[in-house]
């Protein structure tokens, strides 16, 4: 039996940049008795260490694991090509970070999606794990590879490369997984180790696991469906190829974020990483209903956690990890249903020492001149960040995101009101019906707040900074049929508004406009809308070196262009295909036998407000819109207020 | 930016020297890596750290001469400034409790001076075949017949030159191919592997070429050094 490879690892460390990155040795880190243990999960997220090694997805499901008896959870990420060259040189495969044991001797590889740009380093990690690269080619010897997160969602591209998906919250999913991977293997009559004899469909087979999967209806097995295409391209069918196997695959809701009060310990690497911070989310879920809100639209509804369980993990996690800054995170912070109680308690409990209170970026209508003065408190403040999003009141009633012009003024008032001397502002471009006036809009908005804050502070200083990027159409969202924009007609506008600031004598060093260039987003726009013959792309493109895609200085457009090209003319297809073109009502789309749980015409309805800029309300505040969320997946909005406050720990 | 005045902090009543380690994989781990760690600890040990003053307080922590990434150590210090007397024996163990593994805190005393090490002892392992030893003894052998030996290393202001055998107070090479060096640490610093590059550049097939493994062994006075050396 395979173990620690880090004997062979350790001379290829002095030889690479930032050898620290992978070796672990973090604070909170667990090990596991192998031997005591029987269903093994390494858990990858497909980037590098200083990316994943913060992520809180994989870091809850961590701890969840590794609590329970006969589960043992190790943790691997990407190497970047300095280490990967060496280890294929020397023959050293894909380690996990807590013992340096190769991926391929664990029963599970659970990988965390959380963006498009991940695919292509997922195959790498396989290549270099010693895992076969196509779900169809491995034995019972090879792990199960599963993803999770938000980009799993559509999971089709990647369709060929893995053995199962899970959509939605992870924290039940993976002890059922757990659970039917465990009951698998004692039928194969061993109850340790990973060895296994004979293949193909008899009992204990990996197809036997694969199909107990499929079977729950929550775990999604894709070489169990078939899917067909039409003569213009468009899917034709998507077909379960065995009994026992449902239509529809449903995503798992957590209910009750009380009773999960996790990361209760979270990791503190040793390396640089780029979230510094005990972070607890303390809601899951939105239902502002933005229409181009992917992460809104598949973790409905919401559920809250409640004050004194937000309060109870801050003590714990900041006495378990010595950082000195609280995150309070979630699709939208300030939405919370006790807020103000929430940081008022925490600030004074805090007080005298040096701890800081940090949110995402804001809604502006739901940020209070009280939450500016509880995220400033003991001297340190953080930026503040707010996204609008669209720079015309058309525009914003198109996406949905209601807020008013007199809003967004009133709310940057209270922020310099308060002290703040800059805020950041998010926008999109590209949006459906969106014209070359709308994106220009957004200097002007800019400038307003330039003068109220030059007003109220009565200085010079005060600026603004503008961060914009191209709008991508994904998959379960209103906009899910909407044709992306043109990278070239997006990056143009954005061009001319920077422009357009630059030359602006009053305001042009006030205003910063930082625009991200279109052309990643038409490769993230083919994946987050693919089907299953886009995975021969993501193949040809890692084949071709295309790795670490989510890095601008490693990300090449031109080679999956090329790439794309090359797979997709002989099929009648393109990236314009994928990404430029609206589809209708009809086409089956690549992801609706996966249920997040919305009603498909209800954002069919929805996709057809937008365009006629008519707004829907919040349910938690205007009444239930029938998304159908509830019934379907059996649950309901779980929110305070509680009356509670938080008392001294 | 902000209108509130900055929060003054209590002033520093002790300071501890701490001498700790630096093992096996957490080589890897830079200076900066380092004190993040040790920052954090300190937090969770609850040790009562005097903070500077203003609108981003830190805790008031020195270091002294920190070895180089890739580096092991049984021999680096810090000190401490306290806002509140206590234990050396205390601090070490509550510290201890919170540091990642390979990084032991070795000593820790009280500290009423101000210090510095003028030399390092280094222990530095060559990667060779079965005639390594007899090659670094040639490398030796030439070592002592050269007045200087000049070794250039990228900085931030462009390759400078270095005189590597000024700053060699000792060298000896001891089985399994492993030189023993004091270093005296001068201005620009001469590192174990500007060592091993000077005697690379002596004679060109001394090992295979990769970085060595680097060991501090103490930090002291040149005197002290040479005793340790001598001594065994």
């Amino acid at each position: 039996m395979s173990t620690s490879v880090y004997s062979r690892l350790e001379p290829l460390l002095a030889r690479i940049a930032r050898p620290v990155q992978y070796v672990g040795l973090e604070v909170n880190s667990q090990v596991k008795d192998w031997e005591t243990t029987n269903v093994r999960w390494c858990l990858m997220y497909p980037d590098a260490y200083t990316v994943g090694a913060s992520n809180q997805g994989l870091g809850i499901l961590y701890e969840i694991l590794n609590e329970r008896d006969g589960l043992l959870a190790e943790r691997t990420y990407s190497v970047w090509q300095d280490l990967s060259a060496l280890m294929r040189e020397s023959g050293i495969p894909q380690f996990s970070w807590e013992t340096y044991r190769p991926v391929r001797d664990f029963d599970i590889l659970g990988v965390s999606l959380s963006t498009e740009l991940g695919c292509t380093n997922v195959l790498e990690a396989l290549d270099l794990a010693g895992i076969p690269l196509h779900a169809k080619d491995r034995t019972e010897e090879d792990p199960l590879v599963i993803i999770g997160g938000h980009c799993a969602v559509n999971p089709e591209p990647m369709a060929d490369f893995v053995d199962a998906v899970v959509l939605g919250d992870g924290e039940e999913a993976v002890l059922e997984i757990s659970r039917i991977v465990r009951e698998w293997k004692q039928a194969r009559g061993e109850s340790a180790g990973n060895a296994a004899s004979g293949t193909g469909a008899g009992s204990g087979s990996r197809l036997d696991l694969l199909v107990s999967l499929a079977a729950t209806g929550s775990v999604y097995v894709p070489q169990l469906y078939d899917v067909t295409y039409g003569d213009k391209g468009a899917i034709a069918s998507v077909t379960p190829n065995r009994e026992g196997v449902p239509a529809i695959v449903r995503k798992w809701t957590l209910t009750d974020l009380d009773a999960w009060p996790y990361p209760k310990k979270p990791l503190v690497p040793v390396a640089e990483t780029v979230h510094e911070r005990y972070s607890t989310e303390i809601f899951r879920g939105c239902l502002r209903g933005c229409r181009f809100c992917q992460a809104g639209f598949i973790t409905r509804p919401v559920r809250e956690r409640s004050i004194d369980s937000i309060g109870d993990m801050v003590e714990c996690g900041l006495k378990a990890t010595g950082y000195e800054e609280v995150g309070l995170l979630s699709l939208s912070t300030a939405d919370h249903s006790e807020i103000g109680p929430l940081t008022h308690g925490l600030t004074s409990r805090y007080d005298g020492t040096n701890v800081s209170l940090s949110i995402p970026s804001t809604r502006i209508d739901a940020f209070t001149l009280d939450l500016a003065e509880q995220l400033s408190r003991n001297g340190r403040r953080s930026g503040l960040t707010f996204a609008p999003e669209g720079g015309t009141e058309k525009m914003r009633r198109v996406i949905n995101k209601n807020v008013d012009e007199q809003d967004l003024l009133a709310t940057v008032e209270a922020a310099f009101t308060e002290g703040w001397r800059s805020v950041k502002l998010y926008f999109m471009c590209g949006l459906p019906t969106e014209t070359d006036e709308d994106v220009m809009a957004i200097g002007d908005l800019a400038r307003k707040v330039i003068d109220s804050g030059r007003r109220i502070s009565g200085r010079r200083d005060v600026t603004c900074t503008i961060s914009i990027g191209a709008f991508i159409p994904k998959s379960h969202t209103s906009f899910q049929w909407a044709a992306q924009c043109d990278p070239t007609v997006a990056n143009q506008r954005m061009r001319d508004l920077k422009q357009s600031i630059r030359e602006d004598k009053r305001y042009g060093r006030a205003i910063m406009v930082k625009w991200a260039d279109a052309l990643p987003g038409q490769v993230e726009g083919l994946l987050a809308r693919g089907d299953r013959r886009v995975g021969a792309v993501i193949e040809q493109v890692w084949r071709d070196g295309g790795l670490f895609d989510g890095w601008s200085e490693h990300f090449s457009f031109e080679r999956w262009e090329r790439c794309a090209s090359e797979v997709l003319e002989p099929q009648g297809l393109s990236l314009e295909w994928y990404t430029s073109r609206e589809r209708d009502r009809d086409e089956i789309l690549p992801w609706d036998h996966l249920s997040v749980g919305m009603d498909r015409d209800w954002l069919w309805d929805d996709w057809v407000d937008s365009v006629s800029e008519v707004s829907v309300g919040d349910c938690r505040w205007d009444g239930c819109t029938d998304c159908g969320v509830c019934p379907f997946l059996g649950v309901s909005i779980e929110m305070g207020p509680t009356g509670r406050t938080l008392g001294h720990a | 930016m902000p209108k509130h005045p900055p929060i003054q902090q209590p002033p520093p009543v002790m300071k501890m020297l701490v001498k700790y380690g630096k093992l096996g994989p957490a080589r890897f781990a830079s200076h900066r890596d380092f004190a993040r760690v040790l920052e954090r600890a300190l937090l969770r040990a609850e040790i009562p750290m005097a903070y500077s003053s203003g609108f981003n307080p830190h805790q008031r922590v020195s270091y002294v001469n920190p070895a180089p990434t890739s580096a092991e150590s049984v021999a680096e210090y810090v000190i401490l400034a306290l806002r509140s007397v206590s234990e050396p024996d205390d601090v070490k163990t509550a510290l201890n409790a919170q540091m990642p593994p390979g990084m032991p805190i070795l000593e820790v005393s009280a500290l009423d001076r101000d210090i510095s090490f003028e030399a390092s002892l280094w222990n530095i392992g060559l990667n060779v075949d079965a005639d390594g030893l007899a090659r670094i003894e040639e490398a030796l052998a030439f070592y002592e017949s050269v007045e200087e030996i000049l070794v250039t290393r990228d900085g931030k202001n462009g390759p400078r030159a270095l005189n590597v055998k000024a700053a060699i107070q000792w060298i000896e090479a001891i089985l399994p191919a492993t030189l023993r060096v004091i270093i005296k640490h001068t201005e620009p610093l001469v590192r174990p592997e500007d060592v091993v590059s000077a005697l690379r550049g002596l004679v060109p097939d001394l090992d295979d070429g990769f970085p060595p493994r680097t060991s501090r062994q103490a930090q002291g006075s040149v005197t002290e050094l040479l005793g340790v050396v001598q001594g065994r």
